[in-house]
Formats: C-alpha cells, structure tokens, sequence
C-alpha cells in the first residue's frame, strides 16, 4: 500500500512493506549504517542507522532500517539528539571493534576519531552484526554459521568453532561484511573460507582448464535444483 | 547416547523441529550434557541445521557442551546473594575441591556453576547441591553440606 510521508520537512511516497532505512535512501539521503543489506531482512544490530520519527504527536527516536514506512511520519535525519546518539552508537562500536579498517573510516566521516571506552580485544574487527549469518541463512540457504553465546561471550562462528561443513564456500558472507572480518583465498585450486576453517577444493572447467567454483557448491546446487550434475563440468562461460 | 535412547526421544516429540528445545533438554537430563555426535544425528534426523542447534545450546546456560561431574553444584550470584557474602562461597568451594567455577573436577565428581539469581532472595546466599537448595549458607556450614561428597574421596 503506498503511504506518504515526510523526510527532513518535504513530502515523499513509499510502501509499507519497506524498510525506512530503504526509502530515505533511495530519496537520496544519506544515513550511515553497518548491519543492514536489502537482501535479507534487517536486524537492527549496528545502531547507526538512528533517526528521530515523529507519529503525530509522539516523537521518538528509532533505528530506521527496521522500521516500516507509515502514513503521515515525519522523519528528521540530523537532529542535534541523532548526532549526539550516533557518536555515541561509535564510540562503542570502535571500542568492540578496534581493528575493524572501514568502520574507523566511516566513523572519521562522523567526525568520531576517538572512543572514550576501553576495548575489550585489540584485535578484534567483528562488530557482532550478524549479516554474515543473515546472508548465509536467508540468501545462500546453507545455513552454516551462526550467533554462539549470548551477552558478553556472543560470537559468530561455525559449530563449534571448527570446519562449517554445511559452507558451499560460496563466499556472500565475506562479500557482505562490513568490515571484512572473514577471509577468504585461493591458493592450489583450494577456496578457503578462514574464518569458518573451512577449505574446498575447486572445480576446474573441462573446456579452458580454469578453477571456478569449488566442487562441493557445484554438487549442493545440482541437488536443490534437480539438474544433472554434468551440467557443472564447466564454468559459465564455457557452458 | 545410543541410537535407541535417542530414537526414543525423537519419537516423543514426533521429530517434530519446533520441539528441539525439549529435545536438547531430555538429551542432557540422560547425558547430563549434550554429546557432539548427538547433536549431529539430531540435526541430521529433524533437518535442522547444526549451526541452528549450535546457536540455541550455548545461548542458554543451563546446556553444557561439556560432560559435567556426577554431582552439580550451582552458586547463586544475583545482588542479594552478592552482597550477603556469596563470591566467598565460590572461593571457598573453588579452593576445597579445587575446581574454578564454571568447570569439573578431573575425577568428574563435581561441576562447579554459577548462576544469577535463582528467585530465592530472602534465602541467600543460596547454594543448591544436585536440586537441593540450601539457603543462608557460610563456609562452615558449607561443608557440612558437602560432607557426603568429600567422603567418597
């Protein structure tokens, strides 16, 4: 159902189905945020993504990402309480997160260079936003990571923290980090996933001789959509 | 834990996935933790992922990846039990069985735990030996409490 509403003052039309988040920016405002892609559903994990919305005569402020577009809202991007609570937001994320590249940079972009909080982990570069697992989950369907522990001990990891087995070695998880905390290579014909231990040897096309996918993707894949696994001897371009 | 006492338990709960949870806790009440290689056949048998399985038995503490001890005893933590003195009852059973909390003896007699807050505050601090609970406890009449077990030692 498309609704109206406003950004910063002017009048703009979205669905309800839709994420907030989704909608402001494809209006072509900028809003920051770490955990949310629009393949998979939104966690609402990073907190970066703040705005202040206004429903009649109630204002508040939400994470926008996993918030709907409704009828007659008012949402305010840069508010002096957005701001203050963003820079809060990361402060904390660089203290869990010290070693995490891209978010120092996108929080330079804030105006945060410095966190007050004492880090826990030096090294750590794992924001504990779970888009890995999302992707793996909701878009891949290999299901193969997940969230272990809860509160302070939380982490992601494969079960029990050794080989994925169910990991197509696909690498979506890897692709969609946000702050490329997973690793991945190709080294001999072999993929490895390193954060999720686990190793795939490659399939290599029959026709120009080159590694493309690893072979126990190609076999998952022939299985889900009932084709005969010949049909993945070579690599789409040869196909 | 044999196929035949799994198959059981599967079965109770028709293997039905939205069970797990009920399944988990009867696996750990036979095994008194949750074995890995039963995790991988229930996973396999309801056609959950092990990932999902995974998640859900170190999210909640009263599952133990780990083989626990024959006895259990678990420590309250919360506030009241705090402050009336409950981090020297750690320490104490900590150092006569020396075991730190959280982990067994090497003989698997006991596992010692910590928990926060067990809902009986005006008894605190609160120590429960293998489903007993024993309120108002102090290093002496601790080991009064443990007699039984150092016994057997």
């Amino acid at each position: 159902m498309t609704v109206k509403f406003k950004i910063q003052g002017r009048t703009y039309t979205g669905t309800q189905e839709e994420s907030l988040l989704g909608a402001i920016r494809r209006y072509g405002y900028e809003v920051p945020s770490l955990c949310y892609h629009e393949a998979v559903s939104p966690y609402g994990a990073c907190r970066l993504c703040l705005v202040e919305v206004q429903k009649g005569k109630r204002r508040k402020l939400t994470t926008s990402c996993n918030y709907p577009v409704l009828e007659g809202i008012e949402v305010f991007l840069d508010t002096e309480k957005v701001v203050r609570h963003r820079k809060m937001v990361f402060q904390l994320l660089l203290a869990v997160a010290p070693a995490a590249k891209k978010l120092r940079e996108l929080a330079a972009e804030y105006g945060v260079t410095e966190t007050p909080f004492v880090p826990e982990d030096e090294k750590n570069e794992c924001i504990l936003c779970g888009l890995c697992n999302r992707v793996c989950k909701e878009v891949v369907e290999a299901d193969a990571i997940s969230f272990a522990g809860r509160g302070t001990s939380k982490r992601m990891e494969s079960p029990y923290d050794e080989t994925a087995e169910a990991c197509i070695g696909c690498g979506a998880c890897v692709h969609v980090c946000p702050t490329d905390c997973i690793g991945m290579k190709e080294e001999n014909n072999i993929r490895s996933i390193l954060r999720w231990h686990r190793d795939l040897p490659m399939q290599i096309c029959k026709k120009c001789n080159r590694p493309f996918a690893p072979t126990f993707q190609l076999n998952e894949f022939a299985k889900r959509v009932n084709l005969d696994r010949a049909r993945f001897d070579n690599c789409p371009d040869c196909r | 834990m044999d196929a035949k006492k799994l198959n059981t338990i599967l079965d109770k709960y028709r293997r039905e996935p939205s069970a797990l949870l009920a399944i988990l806790q009867d696996i750990q009440d036979e095994e008194n933790y949750l074995p890995k290689d039963t995790i991988r056949q229930v996973a396999g048998e309801l056609g959950v992922p092990l990932a999902r399985i995974y998640a859900l038995s170190t999210f909640f503490s009263s599952f133990s990846l780990e083989p626990r001890g024959k006895h259990i005893c678990t420590v309250c933590m919360g506030t009241a039990c705090h402050v009336r003195g409950a981090p020297r009852l750690v320490e104490h059973i900590e150092r006569e069985f020396d075991v730190p909390a959280g982990q067994t003896t090497p003989d698997m007699q006991l596992t010692l735990e910590t928990v926060n807050c067990v809902g009986a505050c005006a008894l605190g601090p609160l120590v429960i030996l293998d489903g007993e609970y024993h309120g108002n406890m102090n290093p002496a009449k601790l080991d009064r409490v443990f007699r039984p077990l150092k016994k057997k030692e």
